[in-house]
């Protein structure tokens, strides 16, 4: 770990500011992942702006009938949340299939929106990686690849976004505020938020620099039938291989009227098409959702598997929820 | 005392109902949970300690062409950079404990290549990530399976890598019936709570080293021969121990870099390895192919057995899984062979894990039976009875106590184990459901150890040896057994012991330590015993040693009284004898397991399972079970989940950490049990007791491998079973079906 001096701010503004000014400059909050990345010095922050106590930590109601979840609400937190329970039950799944308890303890909204990837290539500093170092390499590629990414791939990066809070926010249409160093705020669509690796991959989010997201935003409830499904190598504290957050509402026939359909484990971000979930609306076919889903997937050996599992793990959640 | 003959009725056998086998919680339990059981990094004795960091080669294979050390001096607090260039002479290998830092040569990955010490860990850390290193870089060999035509037969280590025994392949060609298949084992990480972790300090010319090792003696002369200094010169103290599971059986590389380093900065020196070093500079279980042979006839009676195991081995060294071992010694058949070979490859250096052989060796073997059964259309516990041997097929001496039928029967009984049907017909909603099952075998040393016990004036009991807790509760059994023994409260007994000053004892490995260990005290408090009497003046024919007295005839003395104002001492040692040959020693047990397996997506996830164990005499009936459900659950993740994945194109293990190299957490093991059948060794050691600690992993995996079968129809041979291996069994299956 490389020496990094330590400031807290008082408020939101001055945080903005504060990383708009100090190059390297990083915010921590729960420091779940970050501080594991300094000790392995893949991240080198020179400066950590330590945003815990921000007023960033309420889950309001907004006049959408949605929820304003602060960027600092605990993963466990927001789980728990009663509104999150009752109208958006595929959220609190996925956080709950998330980690573990003490990590759900420490973990924040906006930390986990910029949870990095779990490429063993990208935690090996003796590695080429394009993320970590850009230009060096891809090492993933042609080596053990079980966990990465069969869509949304390029030649520089094979990661995936390891978040399964993601994928749920990504079915919910939920939006990210941010405010930036001049005091300007603004929202980016989930879907805008998280981007694929291009030539770019270390560039991960639409962010700015010197910007700091102060929400997310869930709008009203979608009406249907939530469900999280998380298939992994063991029963808990597992990224997932393939993971499905599914909103099903369905008709009086019992067929889906509306469908939505978002991913993880696939892509450098959630995956959702929105073609997949009217196939599904239109056809009853989980087989001709699946393949809108994997339309131009690809495998690099050891995740060839993930292009099946996903169409099985679809057709098993739309059978479930039938 | 040599175990030359039978042991005759002892004073533990008078009270069947005494402190040995209560299932008493361990008192080091407490202070283990409250902080107050300092493990070897948090020692706070030697004063004033720097820090040191290890940095290890960046690739697997080649040459250090030159290393720039100069920004790393000069960092903040940095005492001393320690290379190849500067590290103080050493001595020789001993076992496998290495020299560090000697030339340029880069033979695995993370290699030591310098040693920092600095005065706070960050600054040792941050200081080594500013050494930049130019190397001359070799390609690593670092597949067996590419390796597998160089491969050559290995020294003989504790046993000869061959054996042979009548006319295998006559007999196998000539077999109605015949299995051929080979297995896979991956590499594993040892992946113990602690990490190894010294602190060490200087003396003058005395080396005290506090760190994490198991076998104190055995580390104390490595130590000494890879720093050319004198044996009674170096102490080893290592009162608590986190985990070791065969890692600590030798001192590892951090513990020569702090003596050496901690010599040159007349300074303690404290350093532990990184969670991500743990599978690079610590010594991890090499993969290994197994090939497994069996030739019966068509009532299920073996005529051929062959199982030959390939393993790696780093670089100058021969160290092999001894897969076949328990093969020469489990069913009977009158041809038979058994072989390992190894290659040397690019990899850190292989060695001991969770009953080394048995543990993958059975993870081949027992399914290999349970292909056998199946081809035969025989129950698998049938098919194991049918081949109980009479005595050791191999060694050709009778066993000194084998019930692995009656582990099986019980086993079967308690379980439900006739409600298994045929391989792929149960279905509970997604859920394929199978069971499966596995004989358990683990060799039961005995292992030379001595005890010194001293009855002090107060009437309570020091115990001193130089064995080790590596958190089983050898505490609370020692205590048990000397308090039987002295007929006194576990409270009055006071045991300690991790520290090379205190009579030489067998240390934590092998499944010896209880035995050993155990043994040597048992055998000093019989002399403590024979010593007070005669002391007293009492006749020693039916004494009796009971709450806090000694009874002869019409006398009764307090143990206060009989030690007198300068108490009094004893010695015992034990050390095996005629009867470790004249008989084949192993402890058996047999395992149950019932799995699920989502037929959509392949997760494997354990039901229930249940281990039946024989150990002799159980010392406590609770540490004995969180013993073997500790192995059980170690099969469960060999099974499953274990798996160190080398990308062979760099030498690396990718996965080092414990969110990517998987063991069970607690939501992978529900409802497990173990239980004992009564037994006593009495050709085993005065306590007729036998080995536990290992024996619950052997076989366990395979009984879940087997269940995996028995659910799906699927026959995986590539251990771990991940839900990809499933899944392409699955769709294979599908496209079947599909097209018949």
């Amino acid at each position: 770990m490389k020496a990094f001096s330590y400031e807290r701010p008082k408020t939101v503004q001055e945080a903005a500011q504060l990383v708009a000014e100090r190059p390297g400059a990083k915010f921590i909050a729960g420091g779940t992942n970050l501080l594991d990345l300094m000790k392995l010095q893949i991240e080198t922050p020179r400066t950590l702006i330590d945003v815990n106590r921000l007023p960033l930590d309420q889950v309001a109601e907004t006049e959408g009938g949605g929820l304003r979840v602060g960027a600092l609400v605990r993963n466990a937190e927001l789980a728990a949340h009663p509104r999150v329970r009752r109208d958006y039950g595929v959220l609190a799944k996925a956080l709950l299939a998330g980690a573990s308890g003490q990590l759900r303890n420490k973990a924040t909204t906006a930390g986990n929106l910029l949870q990095r990837t779990r490429c063993y290539y990208f935690y090996d500093t003796t590695k080429p990686c394009n993320k970590r170092e850009p230009g060096s390499g891809c090492s993933a590629i042609g080596g053990f690849n079980r966990i990465m990414a069969v869509l949304g791939t390029s030649e520089s990066c094979i990661a995936t976004n390891p978040s399964d809070m993601n994928v749920a926010l990504r079915a919910l249409d939920a939006t990210v505020e941010t405010l930036d160093a001049g005091g300007a705020a603004r929202t980016i669509p989930i879907a805008e938020f998280h981007r694929l690796p291009g030539d770019r991959p270390e560039i991960e989010t639409a962010l700015k620099p010197g910007e700091i997201i102060t929400a997310v935003s869930l709008p009203k409830p979608v009406a249907g039938t939530h469900v999280y499904r998380k298939v992994r190598d063991r029963a808990s504290y597992a990224f997932a291989t393939v993971s499905v957050a599914a909103i099903i509402a369905r008709g009086e026939d019992g067929k889906p009227r509306a469908a939505r359909l978002a991913f993880g484990g696939l892509a450098h971000k959630p995956w959702r098409v929105e073609a997949a979930e009217t196939a599904l609306v239109e056809t009853g076919s989980a087989d001709a959702s699946a393949d809108r889903v994997l339309e131009g997937a690809r495998g690099y050996g050891s995740n060839d598997f993930k292009i099946p599992l996903t169409r099985r793990t679809l057709r098993a959640v739309l059978t479930e929820m039938a | 005392m040599e175990m030359n003959q039978p042991v005759g009725t002892t004073p533990l056998d008078a009270r069947p109902d005494g402190l040995v086998g209560k299932p008493i919680d361990r008192y080091e339990g407490r202070l283990k949970v409250t902080g107050r059981a300092p493990y070897a990094y948090e020692v706070r004795e030697p004063k004033d300690p720097a820090y040191g960091f290890i940095l290890g080669a960046g690739i697997a294979s080649g040459r250090i062409r030159a290393m720039q050390v100069g920004a790393a001096r000069r960092a903040p607090g940095v005492l001393y950079v320690m290379t190849h260039e500067t590290v103080p002479p050493q001595g020789e290998k001993k076992e496998q404990v290495s020299p560090q830092l000697q030339g340029t040569e880069i033979r695995h990955f993370d290699q030591p290549i310098a040693f920092v010490v600095a005065e706070t860990f960050e600054q040792a850390r941050a200081a080594a990530a500013l050494i930049t290193v130019q190397y001359d870089t070799a390609t690593p060999k670092a597949s067996l399976r590419d390796a597998l035509p160089e491969t050559f037969k290995p020294k003989p280590a504790q046993t000869d890598p061959d054996s042979a025994l009548g006319d295998f392949e006559g007999a196998f060609a000539a077999a109605p019936v015949k299995l051929d298949v080979e297995y896979t084992t991956p590499p594993q990480i040892h992946a113990q709570m602690e990490p190894h972790a010294t602190i060490a300090e200087w003396r003058g010319d005395r080396l005290v080293l506090h760190t994490a090792n198991q076998m104190l003696n055995r580390g104390q002369k490595s130590i000494a021969a890879v720093l050319a200094v004198p044996e009674d010169k170096v102490r080893l103290v290592s009162r608590y121990i986190g985990g070791g599971f065969g890692s600590k059986l030798q001192p590892q590389p951090e513990a020569i870099l702090a003596a050496l380093a901690a010599r040159v900065v007349n300074r303690p020196v404290k350093v532990a390895m990184t969670r991500q070093q743990e599978f690079h500079v610590a010594t991890h279980r090499t993969g290994t192919i197994q090939r497994v042979r069996l030739g019966a006839d068509e009532t299920g009676r073996l005529t051929a057995i062959a199982h030959e195991s390939w393993s790696d081995a780093t670089p100058g060294d021969q160290f092999f899984e001894t897969s076949a071992n328990v093969t020469r010694s489990l069913y009977a058949a009158p041809n038979r062979i058994t072989r390992h070979r190894i290659a040397n490859l690019n990899v850190p250096v292989t060695s001991a894990m969770r009953a080394p052989g048995e543990a993958v060796g059975q993870l081949a073997f027992e399914c290999a039976m349970d292909e056998l059964a199946e081809r035969l259309n025989l129950d698998p516990i049938e098919l194991r009875v049918r081949n109980e041997p009479e005595q050791d097929p191999e060694k050709q001496v009778p066993f000194t106590v084998r019930q692995l039928v009656p582990c099986m029967r019980e086993g079967a009984r308690l379980f439900g184990w006739e409600k298994r049907r045929a391989a792929g017909t149960r279905r509970e909603g997604r859920w394929m459901v199978g069971l499966g099952m596995s004989a358990a075998a683990r060799l039961n040393p005995l292992m030379p150890s001595s005890a010194l016990v001293r009855l002090n004036p107060d009437g309570t009991l020091t115990v001193r040896m130089a064995m080790t807790d590596i958190g089983t509760g050898t505490y609370t059994i020692l205590a048990q057994i000397a308090g039987e023994m002295m007929g006194l409260p576990v409270e009055k007994i006071r045991v300690e012991i991790g520290d090379t000053a205190y009579p030489a004892a067998a240390g934590s490995g092998g499944s010896w330590g209880a035995g050993s260990a155990g043994s040597a005290l048992y055998v000093a408090c019989d002399n403590l015993r024979q010593a007070l009497l005669q002391k007293a003046g009492m006749n020693p024919e039916g004494a009796a040693f009971r709450e806090g007295r000694a009874a002869s005839g019409n006398r009764s003395e307090t143990l206060a009284d009989l030690a007198g104002p300068d108490g009094l001492e004893a010695k015992g040692e034990i050390k095996p004898g005629r009867l470790k040959e004249a008989f084949s020693h192993y402890s058996f047990g047999a395992h149950f397991a019932e799995v699920g397996v989502d037929r959509d997506t392949g997760e494997i996830r354990l039901r229930r399972m249940l281990g039946v164990f024989t150990g002799g005499r159980i010392l406590n009936a609770k540490t004995a079970r969180s013993q073997a459900i500790g192995g059980m659950t170690f099969g469960v993740g060999a099974a499953l989940m274990e798996d160190a994945v080398m990308d062979p194109r760099s030498g690396t293990f990718m996965n080092r950490d414990l969110a990517e190299y998987h063991v069970p957490v607690h939501a992978d093991i529900p409802a497990i049990d173990a239980v004992f059948l009564p037994e006593l060794d009495d050709k085993a050691n005065p306590l007729k007791s036998k080995g536990l600690g290992e024996l619950g992993i052997c076989g366990a995996g395979a009984a879940l491998a087997n269940a995996i079968h028995n659910a799906t129809g699927l026959r995986i041979r590539d251990y771990p079973m991940t839900l990809d291996k499933v899944l392409k069994g699955l769709e294979e299956q599908e496209r079947g079906m599909r097209r018949s």
